[in-house]
């Protein structure tokens, strides 16, 4: 696989870090930096070990905070470029993300999330919706954020991630968890792009030659109307890549009155459990958004004109993707979260009880807790007595 | 036009300025084709006008506009990306070497060089500063230190004198609590990627003729790829330091300079050593790791 420019199609089992990594390349990405972090380590490691084989670059940064800098000098100068971080890395990232957005600088950022907050824990997680479809930083803006479910979407969203990232100019995230980070699948990996097949970049600062006037990559506006200006520019394109840009999958849902909303490792549990409740006779469906940011508003639309009742918002989080539920459905349905976190996944059998309860017109139970559902006991997870009080 | 200049005029100055010169008039110095004609925001008295004028003028005369990629930080020169007529990018505070190496990775034969203050590249900026520089990436860094942070209105910085009083060092700084100056080129000297780092300053004549030579040896080092290279300026900011540009210049050769001594800090072409890396293995001698040689 030395000669990745030439390679072609090609169907193997990979791990899924592996093949963000292996399919950036596939698509041109000749630059990555990056930060040591759990549990996206192998995507760096295999960039590490086959970019220098094809000509490109692997860097290992001091920090998050340098390594997303490098990626924002990398693109403004034409690479095609991309760097990859857990849930605390990301964070770090979010200075560079909003100076990429302000300066229409393109380039992938993946995150592979963990639990949090803070250190949080190392297992799946998908607590950084807010932060991702938010957009990371400060300022007005957002980014194409994909969600894989599967290795082989893994391959297919980061492939075309670069491109999107490109015709709109803009930072883009690939938002996947430490389960299809980790999990091996089998994958069929598109054929290999050379870098001098893309599109030119003549924004690009890449030396001007002495034929054209300097370019500047920046984001610093002093006035105000310019700086709105150039805001309600970058919103126009957004508005385009909500039009064009929406993506889901829909499983049942052409006559669903329930209709589970799940995104990656979430929806793999969700996919089981819509399929146990349709075998039950219950009119389940499941819709699972691809791009999380757009939101799939046009396919809430048309679960609710085809009859469902009952919006059900499964996320290994406390329930974040739930509001964009509730915007879209905009009280044409009921919307219920259901969720683990921390790193817990719920069961199949967890999520179809709640879709019971929906069919059955009860309410949703609230999300059963960790260690303390288990009978374990907590070491003071609400106790705000110090240690030196408790007599520790 | 007149034709008595005292220098002759580029293509390029003809069609900026010719129509402006009278009969007789005698043109001395010439603006470089490395500066745009816009008008620097620098007070008076300030340095960074005359070091942004000596990056330019080394532009010209190494004739590499074309290939050079300027990284403005934040800070009083953050909108040199409008003075310099070569490709320029915007960075993040203090994050002007990641970005430069961002650049340089992606174009290793053209000239990339950053632009920053003592706030942006000895505090905020002190990880990539000292990576970039261990890393011996061929950029060419000028630092501008005035002790002060200048454009948010004269905070104390990372290079703040002992007992200087500043916005936020309102009864001078306290060294007991608020810690000592930090000088970049002795730190940055003992670097093994680093090849080059000079301190100058803008006080005279004579100091600028030799701040310039120092600048353009440091781009010249990255054209040959010897290796990472920096310029400190020891620099004034009249405005923050509460002073007439004459007696800021009196005040950086009172106390600036004693505590940042001029001179050449690292040079390893002098010491005889074809770029930083021959250097450092030198220095590794007795590491047999280090020494190994990369097999392709």
């Amino acid at each position: 696989m030395a000669d990745n420019t030439q390679a072609a199609e090609e169907r193997v089992l990979m791990k899924g870090n592996e093949v963000l990594a292996e399919a950036a390349m596939r698509a041109g990405c000749r630059f990555f930096f990056g930060y040591p972090i759990t549990p996206q380590t192998e995507l760096a490691a295999y960039m590490a070990k086959k970019l220098p084989l094809i000509g490109g670059t692997f860097l290992q940064a001091e920090s998050e905070v340098a390594a997303i800098n490098m990626v924002y000098g990398a693109g403004a100068a034409g690479g095609r470029v991309m760097t990859s971080s857990s849930s605390p890395g990301v964070s770090l990232k979010s200075e560079g993300a909003s100076y990429m957005a302000g300066a229409d600088v393109p380039g992938v950022i993946v995150n592979v999330m963990r639990g949090g907050p803070g250190l949080g824990g190392i297992q799946p997680s998908q607590s950084d919706y807010f932060q991702a479809t938010r957009a990371l930083g400060h300022g007005d803006y957002f980014m194409p954020v994909l969600a894989p479910s599967t290795v082989q979407e893994m391959a297919d969203l980061i492939y075309e991630a670069f491109d999107l990232a490109d015709e709109y100019r803009t930072p883009t995230m690939i938002l996947a968890d430490g389960m299809i980070g980790q999990m091996m699948e089998p994958v069929t990996l598109p054929p290999a792009r050379d870098p001098e097949s893309l599109p030119a970049k003549p924004w690009a600062t890449n030396g001007h030659g002495g034929k054209r006037a300097h370019n500047v990559v920046n984001s610093l506006y002093l006035s105000p109307e310019k700086l709105e200006d150039t805001n309600r520019e970058r919103f126009e394109r957004y508005e385009e890549i909500k039009a064009k840009h929406q993506r889901q999958e829909l499983m049942t849902c052409d006559d669903a009155e329930i209709v589970v909303v799940a995104f990656g490792a979430a929806s793999r549990i969700a996919r089981t459990a819509v399929r146990d409740a349709r075998a039950k006779g219950i009119k389940a469906g499941l819709l699972r958004p691809i791009t999380l940011w757009p939101f799939p508003t046009k396919a809430i639309d048309q679960v609710i004109e085809n009859g469902a009742k009952h919006f059900l918002s499964v996320e290994l989080n406390m329930g974040q993707m739930v509001e964009d539920v509730r915007l879209a459905a905009a009280g044409r349905a009921t919307v219920d979260f259901y969720g683990r976190t921390g790193g817990v996944l719920p069961t199949p059998e967890e999520v179809l009880e709640q879709i019971e309860h929906l069919a059955n017109g009860e309410a949703v139970a609230p999300s059963a807790g960790g260690a303390k559902a288990a009978g374990s006991v907590l070491p003071h997870p609400i106790d705000r007595k110090s240690s030196y009080e408790r007599g520790e | 036009m007149a034709k008595s200049n005292a220098v002759t005029l580029p293509d390029y100055q003809v069609e900026r300025i010719g129509s402006q010169i009278a009969e007789g008039e005698t043109i001395k110095s010439a603006r470089p084709h490395a500066l745009t004609d816009a008008i620097f925001n620098y007070c008076p008295g300030c340095t960074h006008g005359i070091v942004n004028r000596l990056v330019a003028e080394c532009i010209d005369e190494l004739g590499i506009e074309g290939k050079t990629i300027g990284v403005a930080p934040v800070g009083c020169s953050v909108m040199c990306y409008d003075f310099f007529n070569c490709d320029m990018i915007e960075a993040a505070h203090g994050r002007a070497p990641a970005v430069a190496t961002g650049v340089k990775r992606v174009h290793p034969n053209n000239v990339v060089f950053a632009y920053q203050g003592d706030g942006d590249l000895a505090s905020i900026g002190t990880a990539e500063t000292v990576h970039a520089a261990t890393r011996g990436e061929k950029i060419t860094v000028i630092f501008i230190n005035n002790a002060i942070y200048g454009m948010t209105g004269g905070q104390m910085a990372p290079t703040s004198l002992p007992n200087q009083v500043t916005q936020t060092s309102p009864y001078g700084r306290d060294v007991s609590a608020a810690g000592y100056p930090v000088r970049i080129s002795e730190l940055l000297s003992t670097l093994d990627g680093v090849a080059y780092v000079e301190r100058v300053t803008c006080d005279s004549r004579q100091h600028i003729m030799q701040a310039k030579k120092a600048i353009k040896k440091a781009f010249q080092n990255q054209i040959d790829g010897i290796g990472y290279s920096l310029v400190e300026v020891v620099a004034t900011c009249p405005t923050n330091w509460g002073m007439t540009p004459l007696d800021a210049f009196q005040w950086l050769r009172d106390n600036m300079l004693p505590y940042y001594p001029l001179g050449v800090y690292k040079d390893v072409v002098a010491d005889g050593y074809a770029n930083a890396a021959e250097a450092a293995l030198d220095r590794a001698k007795d590491c047999p790791i280090a020494q190994q040689k990369k097999e392709d």
